[in-house]
């Protein structure tokens, strides 16, 4: 494969002629992306692999006698084997690769059916994305089990005492993002998992949002089940990963039949292939799956402690800036948070800021992002959120700022 | 005024303006001018959810013809809201159902009628219709 990566030194403009979508315009205006929270742009380095991936291995993985196949077949399980380095996972048989976060979280969901019963509980915590409610409303309605949540507080910080009291030899499940999508809060999750550890329960942790700030270590957080998307780290879409402890993962039942999760069928009985292939039934997304691979290498090169030193600058510029303008509101306000800013202004409402910011070539995302119970926590119908990645700069907060002040003129 | 003479007004006076800020800033100021929707009809059956603003809207007949009244809680959608009412208020059923809303288009306001805009205009339009089929049920 080629795309040689090279970043010894951070220096934004050199890494933005990485990413060929940011030299466009938009509505005559040069683009400026900051719904990074949504989804990341792509660099030329995953583009290259995706392109190279079809020019020149395009074939079915794991069962092939050809050299293509083979070929690919390598080049998939590398990418396994990267992500498992990244997230420092102790077996690469507990990296599954799934189509993305919500195919994770719900291939968890589904395993846990057969493993509840009525009078058991499960926790999920008031910042969730609605991807990550849906599922356990779906296992409780199964199972019998009682959905319980985690109070969050004004600053948009879950309420730890709370949590703690809720916490029993029910709970069976936690669920807990990693960082709020909607409000960029950073969850403290080695006291989640630790106290639900103590009452025999297991964590599963959405790093959506976490993994384009930092690198989680699974073993050092000794969770459960960690779940991540590739599209949100510079990868495609439609490609994501399940990292769960092997006990864990061989307890689960295969959430769907095919291809390449058996090991024998007769009509009679079919026995399950061994983990990872177990979680992996029919054809993958193999292109996205190595790509995936390369957009790691991608961030790694990049260095995760850059990323976060920068991205906290332009959180601190970012939020000071928009402060200056009257009538601006914060929502999340913990000083444990990404490059999220949520806000508002007062008597206009986030969709109309947003259209006039689209007007001027700039991306946000307007509304309730998914999360309706922080919305009517705050009793808002939704926010702007602008959220900022590696490769934004202070003159496209400037934009963002003065952008904001024009919308704010004329819906006014 | 025919919906056709309306619209025609309309695509006259979007021409005058040379970008979009003075576009928006009409549209805006259309949406002060909605006839605005009675409280009392303002409930959750009339709401038209999208996924980002809310859209209200109510019909009633009068002289056989239909008024609309209408809101929201998004001030650009209540520009595009008002344009759509100025079009079709006051208008035989008949006529509603015929037209079209390829106006829309002619004034550099198409992007707010794609399905992907979440703001309920594209469910605007088909309830303004569908309440137009219902009254002219009635008139047969």
């Amino acid at each position: 494969m080629n795309g040689t990566l090279k970043h010894t030194n951070f220096d934004v403009e050199t890494i933005r002629k990485d990413f060929p979508i940011l030299q466009r315009k938009v509505n005559g205006k040069p683009l400026v992306y900051f719904d990074n929270a949504a989804t990341s742009q792509t660099p030329q380095q995953v583009i290259d692999t995706i392109v190279d991936y079809y020019s020149n291995y395009n074939a079915n993985i794991h069962r092939g006698v050809h050299t293509l196949s083979q070929e690919a077949t390598d080049l998939y399980e590398q990418a396994r084997l990267k992500i498992q380095k990244h997230f420092n996972a102790k077996h690469s048989h507990e990296i599954i690769m799934t189509s993305g976060t919500t195919h994770s979280i719900n291939l968890v969901a589904n395993g846990f059916s057969s493993l509840l019963e009525k009078g058991d509980e499960i926790l999920v915590s008031a910042l969730e994305h609605h991807s990550n409610i849906v599922p356990w409303q779906m296992l409780c309605e199964r199972t019998g089990a009682t959905l319980k949540v985690i109070p969050m507080n004004e600053l948009g910080e879950l309420v730890m005492s709370d949590y703690e009291a809720l916490l029993s030899e029910n709970t069976k499940l936690v669920f807990v993002n990693h960082i709020s999508n909607a409000l960029g809060t950073i969850n403290p999750i080695e006291i989640i998992i630790d106290k639900a550890h103590q009452v025999g329960a297991a964590v599963l942790i959405d790093g959506a949002q976490s993994c384009p700030h930092l690198v989680p270590d699974v073993q050092a957080l000794d969770v459960d089940f960690f779940v991540a998307s590739a599209h949100k780290i510079c990868g495609p879409t439609g490609v994501g990963m399940l990292y769960g402890k092997e006990e864990w993962l061989n307890k689960l039942p295969p959430y769907q039949g095919g291809g390449e999760m058996i090991a024998e069928v007769t009509f009679e009985k079919t026995t399950y292939a061994d983990l990872p292939h177990k979680f992996e039934a029919g054809t993958p997304n193999i292109c996205g799956g190595i790509a995936f691979g390369t957009a790691l290498d991608y961030m790694n090169s990049i260095g995760f402690e850059n990323i976060a030193a920068y991205e906290k600058e332009l959180l601190i510029y970012g939020t000071q800036q928009l402060l200056e303008i009257e009538g601006l509101k914060i929502y999340g306000t913990s000083a444990n948070k990404t490059s999220v800013i949520s806000f508002n202004i007062e008597g206009i409402h986030p969709y109309d800021i947003g259209t006039i910011l689209d007007k001027m070539g700039i991306a946000v995302r307007t509304g309730h992002h998914c999360a309706q119970p922080i919305m009517e926590f705050f009793n808002i119908p939704g926010t702007v959120r602008a959220s900022f990645s590696f490769y934004n700069t202070k003159a496209e907060i400037d934009a963002l700022v003065s952008g904001v002040k024009k919308a704010k003129m004329m819906l006014s | 005024m025919t919906i056709t003479e309306i619209k025609n007004d309309i695509i006259e006076e979007f021409a005058m303006f040379d970008d979009w800020e003075e576009r928006y800033q009409y549209m805006i100021d259309l949406g002060k001018t909605l006839p605005l929707i009675d409280g009392q009809y303002k409930t959750e059956d009339n709401i038209i959810k999208g996924c980002q603003s809310k859209v209200w809207v109510h019909a009633d007949m009068k002289n056989d013809k239909i008024v609309f009244t209408a809101d929201s809680d998004a001030i650009i959608t209540k520009g595009i809201i008002a344009i759509l009412i100025r079009v079709f208020s006051n208008q035989h059923p008949k006529d509603i159902i015929e037209s079209d809303t390829d106006f829309i288009d002619q004034i550099g306001l198409k992007e707010h009628l794609s399905p992907t805009r979440a703001n309920g205009l594209v469910s605007m339009i088909k309830k303004l219709k569908m309440y137009a089929v219902a009254y002219q049920t009635q008139l047969n």
